[in-house]
């Protein structure tokens, strides 16, 4: 594990926690959707705190592809609900929140999951990344290059 | 008949959001460390391999499907039950599905993480 890794995890956190708090803020402000009112969708989308929200998952979902190419799901899954975690002391210490002693459990849990599981291997499935062909690589790299000419 | 609906829509939500991880895992193994294969041949190789693998498209429809569902039952379910249950629930299913989809060595370390995170997610969000 390098740092750029880690970088990558903390990216992971970050962006699923600030992503999914600004999409929940936007959506309490368009309210309702239903089934039969689809266009309320493309509505919600028009929020600006809706779209920030989106804007981040995006970085989310980079950060999470970049980790998942050379670790485990159930490695990387870990990290994301430290979010979780993050967003309540953000609560506590930054908006001065009160947090309940459930969720302070809640918080003492899911960091000891994480531990478990940062104490252990990255990667345990069959190691594809180690052996990409070359000539595989070489391949995609010219159909890249080609394409773009 | 509110309660089926919710469950129901907690049941799609696990299952679109696992079947989407265990296929972005896939095609994310199959595209190999990116840190490397961008160090050897740039961002248009990374770029490239990635929207070339079909179970990237597979796993993005997944994972577009749960978000919309998300979205859905969120609007009518109760927030309390929807958001916990369909979090943890995911990550209990996403370990039994790595082991069985893409072989991980989920060992008695992962099981227990995937328990405690997916008690404390729950916790967290009700």
């Amino acid at each position: 594990m390098t740092l750029r890794k880690y970088l990558v995890l903390a990216g992971v956190t970050v962006f699923a926690a600030a992503g999914d708090s600004m999409l929940s803020h936007g959506m309490k402000q368009t309210g309702n959707i239903s089934l039969h009112h689809l266009q309320s969708v493309i509505l919600a989308v028009r929020n600006p705190w809706v779209l920030i929200g989106i804007l981040l998952l995006l970085a989310f979902f980079a950060a999470y592809m970049n980790a998942l190419s050379w670790a485990d799901l159930t490695y990387v899954l870990p990290a994301t609900s430290l979010g979780y975690v993050l967003l309540a002391l953000v609560a506590r210490f930054v908006l001065h929140e009160q947090v309940s002693p459930l969720r302070w459990l809640g918080i003492a849990l899911i960091s000891g999951g994480v531990g478990f599981v940062a104490g252990g291997p990255a990667l345990t499935s069959h190691a594809h990344h180690d052996s990409i062909p070359e000539h595989e690589m070489r391949d995609s790299a010219i159909a890249v290059s080609g394409g773009k000419s | 008949m509110k309660h089926i609906c919710t469950w129901g829509g907690i049941l799609v939500i696990v299952m679109a959001s696992v079947v989407g991880d265990i296929l972005m895992a896939r095609a994310m193994k199959q595209v190999g460390d990116v840190h490397v294969l961008w160090r050897r041949s740039g961002l248009w190789a990374v770029v490239g391999r990635i929207l070339g693998n079909p179970n990237f498209f597979l796993g993005l429809m997944a994972m577009t499907l749960a978000f919309f569902s998300l979205l859905f039952a969120l609007s009518w379910g109760d927030v309390s039950l929807v958001a916990p249950a369909a979090a943890s629930l995911t990550f209990i299913g996403n370990a039994f599905a790595a082991r069985i989809f893409l072989h991980e060595k989920v060992d008695r370390r992962r099981w227990i993480a995937a328990l405690l995170v997916a008690g404390g997610v729950a916790l967290l969000a009700g």
